[in-house]
């Protein structure tokens, strides 16, 4: 090439015919290599639609040779994680449930399988903050008032086997009686304890009526709910002295539950989760501010 | 067979000519190569720089960590979260080819832009295996024969080695140099490793020893956004014409009667990288490498003639020089209005970054109250509040920090899983912990909707304290 000019003068260059403002368009040719690289790209585009799934049948599509699917990645990529994580659960189903929060790996593991326990599982009823739905008989998992015992161990057992659940016989059990329902107390002595209990938790109440109303509950409720109204956690029984209420603490509130009695169920989670989720599940409820 | 007359269409596509640039001396080729072992020792040595850390951190000058999210650079670590500062650095150099592009045109594109110094590197090995422009024209259109083949392949692999090397030296910012550099050689780098050296040993190869100019005329975005960034004060590269024309060869040793200085002889051609004519203006494909003044000096300077046929030149130049005028000083094209602010936003911004990197904590929190739900009854009617806190500790020590809320706001603070206000974070790491504040039942905060609410942490055994502010969530009665 060096014996011919190098390059033409912009006056041999052709043109398209367009003018804008005076300024012409060049009509130069394209690089061949860039026309060869647009083939081997079809060529390419073919390979790959044989090579991976590609073309749309009935039902599915081709398969490709190369046999590559997302799906099968993400199986293939769960299996890891869950192969990854296997000495770490058995560890933890190992571990005494006491001490697990002074082994920091073991604890980090538990919150973060926990968290995802308990979001699939839990929310439902207790919310995605585990704050319970207060007065509707969904109890706050975060407070330190707990029905059935807030250490590790008795959260453990009420995941387990649930409450008031007739298909674990080792279930949490426990049934207030209708007292307004059923005839146990007559409407006037129903009014009365519901004072008493008001003033038992340092509401407003009526005096007169809330001192007739401690034999009354001495004789009916403080079997279950102590003498102090500290309840019994044995029992299930909630405590009546403080500022936390399962299904509401007014007056009104009160007396339907006296009359009508009111308690919840969970479902025991054996059967559904395995050893170490409860466990994990545990230990993450346990470390949301209540646990003791 | 028809003979082809104007309607029979030109071809569509046009085959890469082959351009075999001379050897040329001057201080435009003197510069470059000083600016080519500049920038290629820049590039490979780099990696190797050792810097003490301590005994926890890498000692690695110049590392990008992606396994661990670290960037170190020298004295400076920047974690994920400062990641402004790769920002800043970005805009500083978009700024900065900014400035030099309406400053001195193609600069970049001439003498610093890697597609440029790797091609000059290989014209260079390829210089010394197959001989200058001549030798290089006579082997390229000879029969393959042995001395062909020999010839050839000599100098493929030397652009193979030279591209391995490139694409092994860019691995090594990535992770410990001297390590991996072993690794590489006994196969126990990772797969990435190895498909990082081989696509941009293949990238260097092709690119630095055939695609060369096409490149920067057909894949480079670069030199189509330049042409907004300059105008008529920006220096580029121009053939004096009115000086030079009407062009023709020598006669007897003397320019004839009525002609300019340029005797044609192809030099500033024979030397262009591009293979373009630099005496048809400026065009897209020069990337202002100066090499074409180096060829025409030399030329002048045989013939007797005044240098810079050819030479740096901007457009308001060329005007007073037609008119007569004598052109402005290089000063005043490179300090004007719009360099002057182009500067000024460039140094802003790093100023910017120098002042944000000196005002780093050392310690570095981040409070984010939990809002679901916003806060918890107890049985006693505390109110309590919990917080999501991370803690950073960018030091190569464990460090204790203990968590505090002044005291007159009746709050009482308590850790998840601890028994005091102190916690411990481990060297290089980051800590999450949640926090509760409790108001005891009727006090202000328990009653009011929002209190703000700034929490202390301050690092045990010294007197770094910092602290971040939040709010407390009541209970409205």
């Amino acid at each position: 090439m060096c014996a011919k000019k190098v390059t033409q003068k912009p006056a041999e260059v052709k043109t398209t015919g367009h003018v804008w403002d005076g300024i012409e368009e060049y009509d130069n040719p394209m690089p061949r290599w860039w026309v060869w690289v647009f083939y081997a790209t079809i060529v390419w585009g073919i390979g790959y639609t044989i090579a991976y799934p590609a073309w749309p049948l009935i039902s599915g599509a081709t398969p490709g040779l190369l046999g590559a699917s997302t799906r099968a990645d993400v199986v293939a990529e769960i299996k890891r994680f869950d192969d990854a994580n296997g000495p770490i659960k058995a560890r933890l189903v190992q571990a005494d449930m006491t001490t697990v929060s002074q082994d920091a790996e073991l604890m980090s593991f538990a919150q973060n399988a926990g968290a995802a326990v308990f979001r699939t599982n839990c929310t439902t009823c207790h919310g995605s903050g585990a704050n319970g739905i207060a007065g509707k008989g969904y109890p706050s998992l975060l407070d330190d008032d707990w029905l059935w015992g807030g250490d590790i161990e008795n959260i453990q057992t009420t995941i387990t086997h649930g409450i008031r659940n007739t298909t674990h016989p080792e279930a949490r059990w426990s049934q207030m009686p209708a007292f307004g329902a059923d005839g146990i107390l007559e409407r006037p002595q129903i009014a009365e304890v519901v004072e008493y209990v008001l003033k038992m938790s340092g509401q407003d109440h009526d005096a007169t009526l809330a001192s007739v109303g401690e034999a009354v509950y001495l004789d009916n409720c403080a079997a279950c709910h102590m003498e102090d109204g500290s309840g019994d956690i044995n029992q299930g029984a909630p405590n009546l002295a403080d500022a936390i209420w399962l299904y509401g603490g007014s007056r009104e509130a009160i007396t339907y539950t006296v009359v009508n009695a009111r308690f919840g169920v969970m479902p025991g989670w054996n059967d559904k989760l395995t050893e170490d989720e409860i466990r994990a599940v545990s230990l993450y409820v346990h470390s949301r501010g209540g646990g003791q | 067979m028809s003979t082809p007359d104007a309607t029979e269409p030109p071809s569509l596509y046009a085959a890469r000519e082959p351009i075999f640039p001379r050897r040329v001396y001057g201080k435009f080729r003197n510069l470059k190569w000083w600016l080519m072992a500049l920038m290629l020792g820049i590039y490979y040595v780099t990696p190797w720089i050792r810097w003490d850390r301590g005994p926890n951190l890498p000692d690695q000058a110049v590392l990008l960590d992606l396994a661990h999210r670290r960037f170190f650079f020298f004295m400076i670590e920047i974690w994920p979260h400062e990641f402004y500062f790769v920002a800043g650095l970005l805009v500083m150099a978009g700024l900065g080819l900014f400035l030099f592009t309406s400053a001195a045109g193609r600069v970049w594109c001439g003498y610093a832009c890697p597609q440029t110094v790797w091609t000059d590197l290989f014209i260079l090995v390829e210089r010394w295996v197959e001989g200058d422009r001549n030798a290089r024209i006579r082997l390229h259109r000879q029969k393959w024969n042995g001395e062909k083949i020999r010839k050839r392949a000599v100098k493929w692999s030397a652009w193979f080695l030279i591209a391995m090397a490139t694409g092994g030296a860019w691995v090594f910012y990535f992770t410990d140099a001297p390590t991996l550099l072993v690794d590489l050689f006994t196969g126990q780098a990772s797969a990435i490793a190895y498909l990082t050296v081989l696509i941009l040993t293949a990238t260097t190869f092709a690119f630095g020893g055939f695609a060369r100019e096409q490149i920067c005329i057909y894949a480079c975005p670069w030199p189509r956004i330049q042409a907004a960034m300059m105008d008529e004060d920006t220096l580029t590269i121009a053939y004096r014409d009115w000086r030079g024309e009407p062009r023709g060869k020598l006669q007897k040793g003397e320019i004839a009667a009525g002609q300019g200085d340029c005797i044609d002889c192809m030099a500033c051609v024979n030397v262009c990288p591009m293979g373009i004519d630099i005496r048809d203006g400026q065009q897209l494909a020069c990337i202002t490498c100066g090499l074409c003044i180096d060829a025409c000096n030399d030329t002048m300077d045989k013939i007797g003639r005044p240098r810079d046929l050819i030479g740096y030149l901007a457009l308001t130049d060329e005007t007073a020089e037609r008119a007569g005028v004598p052109p402005k000083s290089v000063w005043k094209h490179v300090f004007r209005p719009r360099t002057i602010l182009y500067t000024l936003l460039w140094s802003g911004v790093g100023i910017g970054l120098i002042v944000a990197l000196f005002l780093r904590s050392p310690i570095e929190v981040n409070v984010t109250p939990v809002r679901n739900p916003t806060f918890v009854t107890l049985s006693d009617g505390t109110i309590r509040n919990a917080y999501d806190v991370r803690l950073r500790n960018k030091q190569g020590t464990d460090t204790v920090f203990t968590l505090s809320v002044p005291f007159e706001t009746g709050l009482s603070l308590e850790l998840e899983g601890l028994s005091g206000p102190s916690v411990t974070v481990n060297a290089n790491e980051t800590l999450s912990q949640r926090v509760y504040l409790n108001a005891p039942r009727g006090s202000a905060p328990a009653t009011q909707d929002r209190t703000p609410i700034r929490m202390w942490f301050e690092e045990r055994g010294t007197t770094n304290r910092v602290h971040h502010d939040t709010v407390f969530n009541g209970k409205e009665e």
